[in-house]
C-alpha cells in the first residue's frame, strides 16, 4: 500500500491561498465573487446576506458580506482577522485566506500567509502599486509563498483599458525586482461584473491569459516540495511499555521534507549519533518509504536518547548546525525586539532560549528601505 | 473521527490524555451508547461531566426545564477544565461551519473567564504552534479546523469508521417548525396547532435533542451521504440548528459572553496553582 492512499485526504487537489489587499480594493468582492460564480455558496448564506443588503438600502446583493463574518467587523466594514473560506470545483479544492489589509493587523496576514502556496495581491486599477501592496507583496515574499498573482481589479472603473494594466504591470515588476519572488502573474478584472474571475466576459477581449480561477486550477504546486533533504523533526516518543512491546520505541513526527526508506542511514541532531530506519509505520500499516508531508512513525535499529525536539537527518546530507546565525525577522509584538533580551526560539520541534546580539538594520515594510538608525 | 486521527498519531501508545464528554442530557440516546461503546473498544478513559450536575449546583440556571441547553455547555465545560487543571481540550470545530468559526485559529485561547477575543488571537506561523499560556488561560484546539462536511464524509469512507446511526436515513417523528424538522421526543412535544409527521430523516450534526432538526434524506449510506452533502446547498447549521437561526453571529456571541458565575472557581483554581 501506498502511503498517500493512507496519510491524509487527496491533498494534492488543495490549494491554500491568500487574498491580500485592503477595504478599498474589492478583496470582499472578489471572494464572494469566486464562490458564487463557482457556485459554492450555500443558499442560506445567500438569503441571509440578501437580507442585510436590502436592509442596508442596497440595490443588489452584496457579495463581500459573504466574507465579514463577526459582528465587530461589519461594524467597522472591514476584516481584522484572517477568516478562511472554503470552496471547491472539479478540479481542485481551495481554502482562502482572506487577510486583513491594514497595517494595524499585519500579523494577522503573515498568520494566513504562512500556509499558502499563493498569493492574490489586490491592486485598484485606478489607484495602480500602492504603499499597501508593496507591504503585502513583501510580506509574502518574507514568508516564501511561491506563486503570486497580481490581481488588477476594477477594470470596469478605467474603462477596461489595456494601457492602464499594462503600466500597472510593470510598476509592479520594477518594484518587486530584488524580491526574489518565484512565479508573478498579471490579470486584469472586475470582481464586482465578474470579469476575467470565473467567466471571461466581454469587456477584456484583449487579455489572451488565464481568468484566476484558471489559474487557480491548474498552478503547478506538487513540485514547491522539497523532496530532497530528509528532515524529520521528532514530535513525540512512543514507548508502550506493554508487554508485547516492551521495548518498542517509535519516533513520531512530520516529515518536512525529503524522503525516507526503511534500511537508510541517519543521523540524529543535534548529538551526532548514528542509525538506520527499521521501520516505517502509520496506525496499522508498514511502509517502505515516507515523504513530505507525511506523518509517521520510524523506528531505528540501535537504542539511541532521542526525544522531542531532536530531527532525524539522512547521513551525508546534514544541515549545518551552528548556535549562531543572521535571519530576518517580522517581528510581530507590540513591544519592539530587543537586542540583549534572552527570547525562547521555536524551530520545528525544538525550543530553546536564545540571544539577539545585534540588530544590523530594519526593513521599513511600507518603502522597503533598509534603516541603519542606532537601534 | 478525531478518534482516529488520535490513534493514527499515538498508536501503539495510549493516548496522553483522556476522553471528555460535556453531556447536556438533552442527548440522543444513539449517541450516548456509541460514545460508551466506542470509549471501551479504543480502551480509553472516559470522563463525563452531565449539566444535570451543573444545574443541581447552582451553575447554570435555565429559564423552562425544556429549553436548549447548547448556550450552558461551556459552564460544565469550564468547571471539567478547572477540576482536572486541563491545558488543552482537543474539539472537532469546523471553520466551514459559521462565519464566526472562520476566524478561529487551530490553537484558540480562551481567557480566565472562558472568552474569546477574536481581535487579538496569537499569530500561527505554518506548523508552529505557540502553547505557552498565561495563568488562567485555556487552549482548545481543532485540528481538524480547515475540514470541511464534505471532507470529513470522505475520510469516514476511507478510513471504513464507524458513526452513530442517527447520521444515516431512517424514519422519525418530526414537528415541522418555522424552517426546520423538530424532532419529536420528551423534550419537544408538538404545539396545539401542530402536526407530527413521519419522515425519512437524517442529522447532519448532533447535539441538544431540543433544537437539533434532521434535514429530509434517503441518504443510508457512506456513500450515499457523501453524493448528497456535495450536493447540498444549504450550511450545516443553518440547516440543523434552531438555535443559530436567529442571529448570524450568534456562535459569536455565545463564545464572547463573559460567564461570571465561574469568575470564583476559576480564580480559586489560579489561586491554588500559582
Amino acid at each position: 500500500m501506498s502511503v498517500v492512499e493512507n496519510v491524509g485526504l487527496d491533498r494534492a487537489e488543495l490549494l491554500r491561498f491568500i487574498a491580500a489587499g485592503s477595504v478599498d480594493d474589492g478583496k470582499s468582492t472578489l471572494i464572494g465573487r469566486l464562490l458564487h460564480d463557482s457556485k459554492s455558496i450555500f443558499e442560506d448564506q445567500l438569503s441571509s446576506i440578501a437580507k442585510t443588503s436590502s436592509k442596508r438600502g442596497m440595490q443588489n446583493v452584496d457579495l463581500s458580506l459573504l466574507t465579514d463574518g463577526l459582528q465587530a467587523e461589519r461594524e467597522q466594514g472591514i476584516t481584522i482577522d484572517v477568516a478562511y473560506r472554503y470552496f471547491a470545483t472539479p478540479k481542485r479544492k481551495f481554502i482562502i485566506a482572506d487577510t486583513p489589509g491594514h497595517e494595524q493587523y499585519t500579523r494577522n496576514m503573515v498568520t494566513g500567509a504562512s500556509t499558502a502556496n499563493l498569493a492574490i495581491i489586490l491592486i485598484d486599477a485606478r489607484k495602480g502599486v500602492l504603499t499597501q501592496s508593496r507591504r503585502h507583496t513583501y510580506l509574502a515574499s518574507l514568508v516564501g509563498i511561491p506563486h503570486i498573482v497580481v490581481a488588477v481589479n476594477k477594470m470596469d472603473l478605467v474603462e477596461y483599458s489595456r494601457d492602464v494594466f499594462t503600466q500597472i504591470c510593470s510598476d509592479f515588476a520594477v518594484f518587486s525586482q530584488n524580491l526574489n519572488l518565484r512565479n508573478v502573474e498579471y490579470i486584469p478584472m472586475s470582481a464586482l461584473n465578474g470579469d476575467m474571475v470565473v467567466e471571461r466576459g466581454d469587456q477584456l477581449n484583449w487579455y489572451q491569459g488565464r481568468t484566476l480561477i484558471d489559474l487557480l486550477e491548474n498552478v503547478d504546486i506538487e513540485h514547491d516540495v522539497n523532496l530532497d533533504d530528509f528532515r524529520f523533526p521528532v514530535q513525540w516518543v512512543c514507548r508502550p511499555q506493554t508487554e508485547e512491546l516492551h521495548d518498542f520505541r517509535g519516533y513520531m513526527g512530520r516529515v518536512e521534507s525529503g524522503l525516507i526508506k526503511v534500511g537508510d542511514a541517519v543521523t540524529i541532531q543535534p548529538s551526532g549519533l548514528h542509525s538506520r530506519i527499521k521501520e516505517i509505520l502509520l496506525y496499522q500499516s508498514n511502509f517502505e518509504e515516507a515523504f513530505a508531508p507525511q506523518s509517521v512513525t520510524v523506528t531505528i535499529e540501535d537504542h539511541l536518547d532521542i526525544s522531542r525536539g531532536d530531527m532525524l537527518v539522512k547521513s551525508g546530507d546534514q544541515p549545518r548546525v551552528d548556535k549562531e546565525f543572521t535571519a530576518m525577522l517580522c517581528w510581530l509584538s507590540e513591544q519592539p525586539l530587543s537586542s540583549g533580551r534572552k527570547y525562547i526560539v521555536k524551530h520545528t520541534t525544538r525550543m530553546v532560549k536564545g540571544l539577539v546580539s545585534q540588530i544590523d538594520y530594519r526593513v521599513d515594510v511600507n518603502t522597503l528601505n533598509q534603516e541603519k538608525q542606532s537601534l | 473521527m478525531l478518534l482516529r486521527l488520535a490513534e493514527k498519531a499515538f498508536r501503539p501508545g495510549r493516548f496522553p490524555f483522556p476522553l471528555l464528554h460535556i453531556d447536556t442530557e438533552h442527548n440522543f440516546p444513539e449517541v450516548i451508547a456509541f460514545r460508551d461503546y466506542r470509549a471501551k473498544e479504543l480502551g480509553e478513559k472516559l470522563i463525563v461531566r452531565s449539566m444535570d450536575d451543573s444545574i443541581k449546583k447552582g451553575r447554570v440556571v435555565l429559564r423552562s426545564e425544556n429549553q436548549s441547553r447548547n448556550p450552558f455547555q461551556s459552564i460544565t465545560l469550564l468547571d471539567a477544565i478547572a477540576e482536572f487543571s486541563f491545558d488543552a481540550c482537543i474539539g472537532g470545530a469546523r471553520r466551514d461551519e459559521e462565519k464566526a468559526r472562520a476566524k478561529e485559529r487551530i490553537f484558540s485561547f480562551r481567557d480566565e473567564f472562558g472568552q474569546w477575543d477574536p481581535k487579538n488571537q496569537r499569530p500561527e506561523l505554518w506548523s508552529l504552534y505557540n502553547t505557552k499560556t498565561h495563568p488562567g488561560e485555556n487552549i482548545r484546539v481543532f485540528p481538524i479546523s480547515n475540514w470541511t462536511e464534505l471532507d470529513v464524509w470522505e475520510y469516514i469512507a476511507r478510513e471504513n469508521l464507524e458513526v452513530p446511526s442517527i447520521y444515516f436515513a431512517h424514519w422519525r417523528e418530526v414537528i415541522p417548525r418555522d424552517s426546520g424538522l423538530l424532532p419529536v421526543s420528551h423534550l419537544v412535544q408538538p404545539k396545539e396547532s401542530e402536526k407530527v409527521e413521519k419522515v425519512m430523516v437524517r442529522f447532519r450534526t448532533v447535539g441538544d435533542m431540543s433544537c437539533t432538526c434532521p434535514v429530509a434524506s434517503n441518504a443510508a449510506s457512506v456513500g450515499e451521504i457523501i453524493a448528497e452533502t456535495a450536493m447540498t446547498r444549504i450550511t450545516e447549521r443553518g440547516a440543523t440548528r434552531m438555535d443559530d437561526q436567529t442571529s448570524d453571529a450568534s456562535m459569536e456571541l455565545r463564545k464572547k459572553k463573559a460567564i461570571f458565575n465561574f469568575v470564583n472557581l476559576i480564580r480559586k483554581t489560579i489561586n491554588l496553582k500559582v
